[in-house]
């Protein structure tokens, strides 16, 4: 995927960034390698938007470096740095045909004519367009627009590939293709890039890595199974799947580790880090496993919701305390507990569960 | 039945109103127009006959023979010209600033352009008068030019304004991004993508310019003397055929740039161009 030796790629050394008295990005670091791709996921708010400008150049951190293949290019204006950008509205330019949009990176750098042509062709092959090379942005579909301006970013050959919600545009069928289709073009391409969104399936289906961004900082810079299987904090767990929380105590019976919840003792099944006394649980709704009475902690069906390839299970478990305690389970419709419904009774098991601290910290 | 009754009723009302419309249309727009255009091309019209005489096209060689007349028609368009080369000089980049920067006093004098229109133009004149004379500009070409910068001013900078305005800034980001510098993106994406607004705001200068009359009065004569001004005395010293011939020159530019906007601007790739945002 990625050689990386110090120097190579994107990186970024406690960049700050304040605009109009807030602060967007606070002491951010980020080493992307050379042919890797990370998405930068987070809420709107979370500074992602304003990363990307300032690695395109749009923007100036007050502190901080920007460099790129060893180059610092903090200070280096847009239209002087080796990077390209996917606009999240596209930016294409109306007066242009879709071949003057792609040519207009080459022509500020005066290649001869023959080599702009070829290439401009090239870029248009590739992101299958060469149809539309006469087209005005205006007459093609959103899905064609948006790979123009991937194509007008690629001819550049840019050290560093930016998009900024290359996606949020299209229709939720499109976008699955088109997202995929990035993936392919980057791999094959071997460029570095970053790409900004706020979906997390986005995220996790195409990125080599992912920082999740919360508040100007970044929570946590992993691989989308890593992120997955073991968030850093409980914002990362709740942001990048679903989670359940839970308030228990962690205690050790004879049969294994217990989480106590309400005086009510659930079996645990594994732990990612052993960990006894009061913590703040996580568990995944495919980890709540349920099963009929006679295994794990009493608890009654509330909701059964059909999810299509699965069934949705909404339990309250059986705890002396007047506010009920509920857990989300997702069941395979092949399994009998599936069949069952709003007020049957089941038994609850928990498995990969993760505890974090009071700060939200995975323990 | 009855409803149906009632809304033939409504029908009928209808075209009568529309009818009564089109009537007042052609009494009050075109038949003041049919009326000077007869009277252009008659030996003599006099009442109450309905027809002229005859039929003539002398009144407009007696207009182009005119050495006087003639030279109001050049000077004329060489106030237009100027006028509106001068303005576009000075008011395109300060339209594209008032639309692109934030800076003191930009609410101020974006409303300050206002009050050259703001007040009765005749009293705005005769204080500019004095300040010509002290300055030494009556009766020169630059002191009429610069009465007619006064018309063109508002139009010059809040159309282009808004059409720089409208021009996405991602558009202008993107153009960076791909290796334009600033000046390259303004030549290129900016004033491309802003043109119709800015051709429409130099028509209408133009033809603000072309028709001023009281502040070039007041400031050209008796040394200057463009068409509107030369109506004046058209009207009372010849012929009415030769007013009405000098109405019709007069009319000529304003007919053809509207035709030109008409092609350029409403319909083609450059409107299509604003669809997208």
């Amino acid at each position: 995927m990625s050689s990386n030796d110090e120097t190579s790629g994107l990186t970024l050394s406690g960049v700050g960034k304040i605009l109009g008295g807030r602060t967007i990005v606070d002491d951010l670091d980020l080493r992307v390698g050379r042919g890797e791709l990370v998405c930068l996921l987070g809420p709107s708010g979370c500074g992602k938007t304003t990363t990307l400008r300032m690695i395109a150049g749009f923007l100036t951190p007050d502190v901080g470096t920007i460099t790129i293949d060893g180059a610092d290019v903090t200070g280096v204006p847009p239209e002087k740095r080796p990077t390209a950008m996917v606009f999240q509205n596209y930016a294409l330019w109306p007066h242009m045909t879709v071949f003057e949009n792609v040519a207009y990176p080459l022509k500020l750098r005066r290649t001869p004519k023959n080599e702009i042509t070829a290439r401009v062709h090239e870029m248009l092959e590739l992101v299958n367009l060469m149809h539309h090379e006469k087209s005005r942005p205006a007459r093609i579909s959103g899905g064609e627009q948006q790979r123009v301006a991937l194509a007008r970013a690629l001819v550049q050959r840019p050290a560093v590939l930016l998009l900024d919600e290359p996606l949020s545009n299209l229709d939720a069928k499109l976008r699955v293709r088109v997202r995929e289709d990035i993936r392919e073009i980057q791999q094959r391409l071997g460029i570095t890039t970053v790409i900004v969104t706020h979906d997390q399936d986005e995220a996790l289906s195409i990125s080599d890595r992912v920082a999740v961004m919360n508040a100007g900082r970044i929570e946590q810079y992993s691989t989308p199974t890593v992120l997955y299987r073991s968030p850093a904090t409980r914002f990362v767990g709740g942001f990048v799947g679903a989670m359940n929380t839970i308030d228990a105590e962690l205690r050790t019976g004879p049969d294994g580790p217990v989480a106590v919840v309400d005086g009510l003792g659930v079996p645990v099944e594994s732990v990612s880090t052993p960990a006894d006394g009061s913590v703040n649980l996580g568990v995944r709704p495919e980890n709540v496993l349920l099963g009929d009475g006679s295994a794990g902690a009493p608890a009654t069906i509330v909701r059964a919701i059909p999810r299509g390839h699965f069934t949705e299970v909404v339990v309250h478990l059986s705890t002396a305390a007047e506010q009920p305690v509920e857990l989300r389970s997702y069941i395979d419709d092949r399994s009998p507990v599936a069949r069952l419904s709003a007020g049957d009774r089941v038994g609850v098991r928990l498995h990969s569960v993760l505890p974090y601290d009071a700060d939200g910290r995975l323990r | 039945m009855r409803r149906s009754a009632s809304s033939v009723l409504v029908g009928v009302v209808r075209q009568v109103l529309m009818a009564i419309f089109i009537v007042a249309l052609l009494t009050f727009i075109v038949g003041p127009l049919l009326w000077l255009a007869i009277r252009a091309l008659a030996t003599s019209w006099t009442y109450p006959k309905l027809l002229p005489d005859g039929w003539t096209l002398q009144w407009f060689g007696k207009v182009l023979d005119d050495p006087q007349l003639f030279s109001s028609i050049r000077l004329s368009i060489a106030f237009a010209v100027t006028t509106l080369i001068v303005s576009s000089v000075i008011c395109l980049p300060a339209a594209y600033a008032f639309s692109r920067f934030e800076f003191p006093g930009r609410r101020v004098f974006l409303i300050g352009l206002f009050a050259t229109n703001a007040f009765p133009k005749t009293g705005l004149y005769v204080a500019l008068a004095a300040l010509f004379y002290a300055l030494n500009l009556m009766s020169t070409f630059g002191g009429v030019v610069l009465v007619h910068l006064l018309g063109t001013i508002v139009f010059m900078t809040w159309i282009p304004a808004a059409a720089f305005a409208s021009v996405p800034r991602s558009l202008e980001e993107a153009a960076r991004d791909a290796g334009a510098g600033r000046f390259r993106v303004f030549f290129s994406i900016t004033l491309p993508m802003a043109l119709p607004g800015i051709l429409v705001a130099l028509i209408m200068s133009f033809l603000a310019s072309f028709d001023e009359a009281q502040g070039t009065y007041l400031v050209g004569a008796p040394t200057f003397y463009t068409m509107p001004t030369e109506m004046y005395s058209l009207v009372l010293n010849y012929p009415r055929q030769v007013a009405a011939v000098f109405s019709i020159l007069l009319s000529v530019p304003s007919v053809v740039l509207l035709m030109l906007v008409r092609k350029h601007v409403m319909g083609g790739q450059l409107a299509e161009g604003f669809q997208i945002r």
